[in-house]
């Protein structure tokens, strides 16, 4: 096994650079981020990338691997060099994030958003008052939860062509998370945040496309969660509320 | 690039395409009708014009764009205004199925 090696082309620089090729030796059940892990360690210590946790819970590993945004570190190599790719791997850094250096993006535009969606929990209630109680077979609550396991890799915003086209878009991530808090009774922030994921830019600047759908590596469905938000601002326009 | 490709976004880019082509056919459309108040005998020489076949073909690629652009304009609708169903590709099979089938429908009666 170890005489196998792999081709891995790897995105050196900021936007205008280059692919650098290396050769990485195979191994058993081999994720990607082993691979990049191995070129940083072995070949260029000078490669730099993002990762955290290696097992699917930080949400920092996510790159460009052979023109799909993925999880580097669940994504098997068998998986995606296969015979279609030549058995090569290619790894960019993720779209539509500004490139800092090779593989590592900025992510600060995406949490931006997070924040201009008014995606936090407003408290309506104070440490004298009781528990809230709220049964989980409460469709609202079924809504939350299905949406609640977001881990803020990115892969969802770098797949997005409306953000690619709208610089202005929110993104499936920011608005996924504002679809928990409207389904959220304990939350006192509705209003606003309706407002705020309305208009250019918001929710109804989803082309339904559901690439965000397709790529999450958590299977989570922030074009359900967006559809839920059009439908909340229809209701609240209707009611005089937006 | 392959992140795109997945059957809700060709749905996506043949309701964009079948849009475009619409709004580009559109002004013909009325122009031709319009002839038959100014210009009867040019409206009769297109008309027969359009018996042809190569024109009964492309008729019928019209046909199905327009049923591609209704039924895609629906599942949107469907997905924007009622709740969500996880059954979207079959949804889109459905609306590819029933255009290809509004085109086969308008060849059988071409001849």
């Amino acid at each position: 096994m170890s005489e196998q090696t792999i081709t891995v082309d790897i995105w050196r620089g900021r936007e205008d650079g280059r692919f650098q090729t290396f050769e990485v030796p195979r191994m058993a059940s081999q994720t990607v981020l082993d691979v990049v892990t191995y070129v940083q360690r072995n070949l260029d210590p000078g490669l730099s990338y993002r990762f955290a946790c290696r097992v699917g819970v930080c949400g920092s590993c996510a790159m460009t691997v052979n023109g799909k945004p993925r999880w580097t570190c669940r994504t098997h190599v068998d998986k995606v060099a296969g015979d279609a790719t030549g058995g090569r791997l290619k790894i960019q850094p993720l779209r539509n994030l500004p490139v800092i250096r090779d593989l590592a993006v900025d992510m600060a535009e995406f949490f931006e958003k997070w924040t201009q969606a008014k995606a936090h929990f407003v408290p309506t209630k104070t440490r004298d008052d009781d528990f809230q109680q709220v049964s989980p077979d409460d469709p609202q609550r079924k809504e939350a939860t299905a949406g609640i396991e977001c881990i803020n890799c990115g892969v969802c915003y770098a797949g997005c062509d409306t953000v690619a086209g709208l610089a202005s878009y929110l993104g499936p991530a920011a608005l996924n998370r504002a679809w928990t808090l409207v389904n959220d009774v304990r939350d006192g922030g509705q209003a606003d945040r309706l407002k705020a994921i309305s208009g250019v830019g918001g929710c109804q600047s989803c082309h339904t496309q559901q690439t965000c759908f397709e790529l999450c590596p958590k299977h989570l469905n922030p074009t359900a969660a967006i559809a839920g938000l059009k439908r909340a601002t229809v209701k609240a326009l209707i009611k005089g509320d937006l | 690039m392959s992140h795109r490709n997945h059957p809700v976004y060709w749905a996506f880019l043949v309701h964009r395409l079948s849009g475009l082509a619409l709004l580009a056919f559109l002004p013909f459309h009325f122009y031709v009708l319009a002839l038959a108040i100014e210009e009867a005998a040019t409206l009769d020489k297109f008309l027969s014009w359009t018996e042809a076949p190569l024109v009964k073909l492309a008729e019928t690629v019209l046909i199905i764009a327009l049923a591609a652009h209704m039924t895609g304009g629906l599942r949107i609708l469907a997905v924007e205004f009622l709740a969500w169903r996880d059954w979207q590709k079959s949804v889109v099979a459905v609306t590819g199925g029933l255009s290809v089938a509004a085109g086969l429908i308008f060849l059988l009666n071409a001849g």
